[in-house]
Parts: C-alpha cells; structure tokens; sequence
C-alpha cells in the first residue's frame, strides 16, 4: 500500500501579513515558509502508519504543486520521513488549478490512500482535496480525524456535526485531514535532514489548465473597538453590559 | 436561471444553519434577480421542508432515496450536480460546515465552477462575481473574482442573519436515481454526542485556555457555559495537553467559530487562537495579565484571576435569568 500527502507550501503561522503596495499581493518580505499545519500532520499520521509494519503501508510520497523556491518545504517533508517527492514546476493560481495539476500527478502512478490537509492557512479554501477527487473520479472523505488499519483495511473516523462515523472505504480514495489526525507534527532529526538531501525530488511540468477564480484585492480585517475593562472586584458589571449595552445575553 | 441552495438536515431536522444559508441564497437571488430553489436530501417531512419558504425559498425540492441515508459524496455530488442542471442554476449555495467542505470541491470540478468558499457576506458585485472571503486565516479579507458560468458559494456559519419573508413556495419531489455501485462509503459505526450544545451551532462560547492552570478548574467555567446556555470550547494548548477534547479546540487549525459572544478566560490570544474566533461578534477576555493580546481583540476584559471571577459570573447570570 502507497501512500500520497499533498503538501502546500504557506507563510509561517505566527507571520503578522502585510499587504503589498496596490492591495493586489500580499507583501513576502522576511516570510518564513512552512508545510500547511493540516498537511504536516497529515504526513505524521502517514509516516506513522508506514512505520508500523502490521498496516502494510509500504511507501510515503509528498507531492507539491509550486515554483522551484519551495523546495526547502518539500526537502523538509523528506527530512521529516517522506520517502521522495514529486513536485509539479507550476506557480499556483487557484485551487482548481493546484487540484488539477496534483491530480495529472497521481495519475501517472499508483497510490491507494491519498492526504490532503482540509484547509491552508493561506487562502482557506478547504477545497483542493475534494477536487483532487473529483478529478481523479474516487471516493473521498472529508473531516478524517483518525485513519487505522484493521487487517490490512484502512478505517476512517470521520467527524460530522456533533459525532463521529466510523468508516469503511476501498482505496484507493482521498483522505481530507483535520486537527485530531496525530498528535503532533513530527519534527526532522538531524539523521533526517541528511538523508534527505539525497533522496529523489521529482519535477513534472504541469499541464494547461485554466483556473476559475482570481484574488484581484486584498484588504485588512477592520479594527475592532477598544477594550472596556471591568473592576475584578465586580465581576457583575460585565453580566449587566453583556445584557444591556451589548445585548448579547 | 436559479439560485440552488443545498440545505442540510440533522434526523429529518432542518436548524438555524440551514435557514442562514435560504436567508443568504435569498439575498443572492436578489442581486441577480433570480429565483431560490432549495434542495433538500433525505427523509424530511412536508411542514419543515414548507419552514425553507419562510426564508424565500419559492420551489422547494425533496430528494429522497434509501442510497442517499449516509453522507458520501460521490453520490450526494451526483444529485446535487443533476439538480443544478435541470434547474438551470447560476449560483449553488452550501454551508462552510463538514458536509459543505465535502461536496462543494466535488462540485465545482463536476461543474467547472469557481468556488467562493467561507463567505461572510453578500458578493461585492454582480459582474464581475466578486466575492469577499477571508484569507490568511482571518489575518487579510480576499477580493475574489469568480470567472465561471456556474458558481458556488459556501457560506460561513453564524454568518448572515435570518431575514423572513410570506412564504410562497412550492413543493416538489425531485426524483433522483442513486446508482448504488456508486455508493462506496460504507458507515460501520456512529457516535452522536447527545444533550450538549454543538461548538459551530452555539450563539455563546465560554472557552478556556492554560491560564486555567489544571484540567480539574474546569467546574466553574462549564457552569457559566450552562448558565448561558453556551457551547464550551478550548484553545490548542489545552487539547495538545489532553485537558479538552480536541473537538473544542478553537483556532486556526481548530474549529473556527463565529458566535454572538465569546468568552475567552485564561487565554493570551495568539494570533493562532484569534484567527479561529476574531468573526465573534462580541469577545469578552478574562485573564491575570494585563498585557495579553487577547484584550486586544476584546470589547470588554476583567484583569484578574478566572477562579475568583467565574464563580462570580454565575450568580450574576443567575440572577438576571430568573
């Protein structure tokens, strides 16, 4: 069994976002670049089940769809474990073409479980892994917050509004990946950072695709009103502003 | 030309989610001066499917079919497309919840249209479709043009206000065919959670961080939920540690909630746990530090120690709700 995480390649969490001059980009200066979070624990609970020998997972590919300067993203995916990459030599326009081109990939090979992180932090569009399906023409869940294998089968946990289903699917198919999937991301050892020097980064040309949306601006959340603070000695002050000035209660 | 909406149901149940989405579609309707259709999956009885005509819904369509009884989305996505379709729609409509997040990908590629997804409001514009969404994870608001004939929009929870209007709609059955070889999900086991207020649904949220220092200080923080009537959530740090349940961890790469009320106690609000809840209409911070972000993005703060201040919030919240 094979399995395929797709990775993207977004600024670093913590990374306060400028918008460029014009409001048509968003300023990259001093950004540090990361694997998405969704996706680095997707790759955690992939190289998990490669490392546990009773599940039959035998290989763990990456695969990114992005300009050669994310490279340092996927050799970071290698040092954490990955096996090798594929990485599609495209700049991303939009999630249909990132979902495309990722699919063209996959194609050419053969995995049966494939992982994609539900969302990105950067555009939050929670779509690339159901349209990764949809092209490929398999099945597909969403929410994955646990993924098992019982002799030989993978079995999903998937969460729905206010529970959870267990569930049984034939691979190959899409496993769109939430918080839950692991505990914590997996962090490169020193060994791992060496070894991945050296194992193989595949470069595929994309095909033409012509992508749906465009970003034409972007702008800043507005700021919010200034603090009213309440004396700690009364507490109930803030019960009575909750429900006669912010009429909320 | 339409405007589609996919509304959902829970146990043949529609619920304020589902009247958010007709209410917006309505809206949408509007711009364009189209009509709403709604489609409804599943076992749901003439009178509350009748409820999505309140909201300006004027046809109503009724998929039912035993295939359908289980979420999978290659089939849901084969009924919805076909719908479309016939129904000449311009604009499908669908939550930003799980299900949404399931089947407006599958969509869009089915139907080569651009998707706008966790929209917060109306669309910008009519043409170019310009939809504004959120975007590095609430840190920046995208302008985002749509290009496509057909377009889907999934929209943010607790994010558009319900809007009646006389309900004039029709009812329809919508006579599907669910090829069951299609149908390859196959749901071994469910576990619903019973008797608690869901985090995405809830109007108020008490949330509590490591500031609340141990998993057994809890008790007064889930008793202000109750008195509230509010759904309890936590930030990253406490689910990591086990304290919560990850399902309530709130943040960027939790559950991002968007409730009338927020209140954070014990929480500093990096810009992780913020990007999870800065939509709340209301935040209300309780912390010890004076200093901490969180009253940065809060209308209204206690500086002081959550173990003295709840128990506090209690009595006064019972007393205004006797």
């Amino acid at each position: 069994m094979k399995i395929l995480v797709c990775i993207s390649n977004v600024p670093d969490t913590t990374t306060k976002i400028k918008i460029a001059e014009g409001n048509a980009t968003i300023d990259t200066t001093g950004i540090q670049w990361v694997i998405n979070p969704w996706d680095e624990l997707s790759l955690t609970r992939a190289l998990e089940l490669r490392d546990d020998q009773s599940t039959g997972v035998k290989s763990v590919t990456v695969a990114h769809s992005g300009p050669a300067t994310s490279e340092p993203t996927i050799r970071k995916a290698l040092a954490i474990g990955a096996d090798d990459a594929i990485r599609i030599n495209a700049e991303s326009s939009d999630a249909y073409f990132v979902a495309a081109q990722l699919a063209e990939a996959i194609k050419k090979e053969q995995f049966d479980i494939i992982m994609c992180g539900i969302e990105s932090s950067d555009f939050n569009g929670s779509v690339v892994g159901g349209m990764v399906a949809e092209f490929l023409g398999i099945p597909s869940v969403s929410a994955v917050s646990a993924i098992n294998f019982e002799g030989g089968n993978p079995v999903i946990t998937r969460d729905i509004d206010g529970g959870k289903e267990i569930i049984n699917i034939p691979v190959p198919f899409v496993a769109i990946v939430q918080k839950g999937i692991a505990k914590e991301p997996r962090i490169a050892a020193m060994r791992g950072i060496m070894l991945a020097r050296t194992k193989p980064i595949k470069i595929v040309e994309p095909v033409a695709i012509e992508p749906l949306t465009q970003i034409v601006s972007f702008e800043k959340p507005s700021p919010r009103s200034a603090c009213k603070f309440v004396d700690a000695a009364n507490p109930g002050q803030l019960i009575d502003l909750l429900r006669n000035e912010a009429k909320v209660i | 030309m339409s405007v589609l909406v996919y509304t959902e149901n829970w146990d043949g149940k529609f619920k304020k989610l589902s009247f958010e989405l007709v209410s917006y579609a309505s809206a949408v309707a509007k711009m364009l001066n189209t009509s709403v259709t709604a489609l409804s999956i599943g076992n749901v009885g003439d009178d509350e499917l009748k409820k999505l005509g309140n909201y300006g819904a004027q046809k109503i369509l009724n998929a039912h079919n035993d295939q359908l009884a289980m979420l999978d989305n290659q089939a849901y996505t084969n009924v919805i497309a076909e719908i479309a379709g016939k129904e000449n729609a311009s604009v499908v409509i669908i939550s930003n919840n799980n299900t949404g997040k399931a089947l407006a990908p599958r969509l869009s590629v089915r139907l080569k249209a651009g998707v706008g997804s966790g929209v917060s409001k109306l669309p910008l514009s009519a043409d170019p479709f310009t939809v504004y969404k959120r975007a590095f994870s609430g840190n920046a608001f995208a302008h985002v043009v749509i290009k496509s004939g057909v377009k889907i929009l999934t929209l943010a929870q607790n994010s558009f206000d319900l809007v009646e209007t006389p309900n004039n709609a029709v009812l329809e059955k919508a006579d599907v065919k669910v090829d069951a070889s299609l149908v390859k999900t196959n749901v071994k086991d469910v576990k619903k959670q019973t008797g608690k207020i869901l985090l995405t649904d809830a109007d108020i949220v008490v949330s509590g961080g490591r500031g609340m220092k141990s998993p057994d200080n809890w008790g007064p923080l889930v008793e202000l939920a109750d008195a509230l009537g509010a759904a309890t959530a936590c930030s990253r740090p406490v689910s990591d540690e086990g304290w919560r349940t990850h399902e309530e961890h709130t943040g960027q790469t939790g559950k991002i909630i968007a409730p009338n009320l927020y209140i954070a106690v014990g929480i500093s609000g990096a810009t992780q746990h913020l990007a999870g809840v800065s939509s709340s209409k209301y935040i209300v911070a309780i912390n010890t530090d004076k200093d901490a972000p969180i009253f940065e993005a809060a209308q209204y703060g206690i500086v002081g120690d959550a173990m003295k201040i709840l128990p506090q919030l209690v009595t006064a919240v019972k007393e205004i709700k006797k």
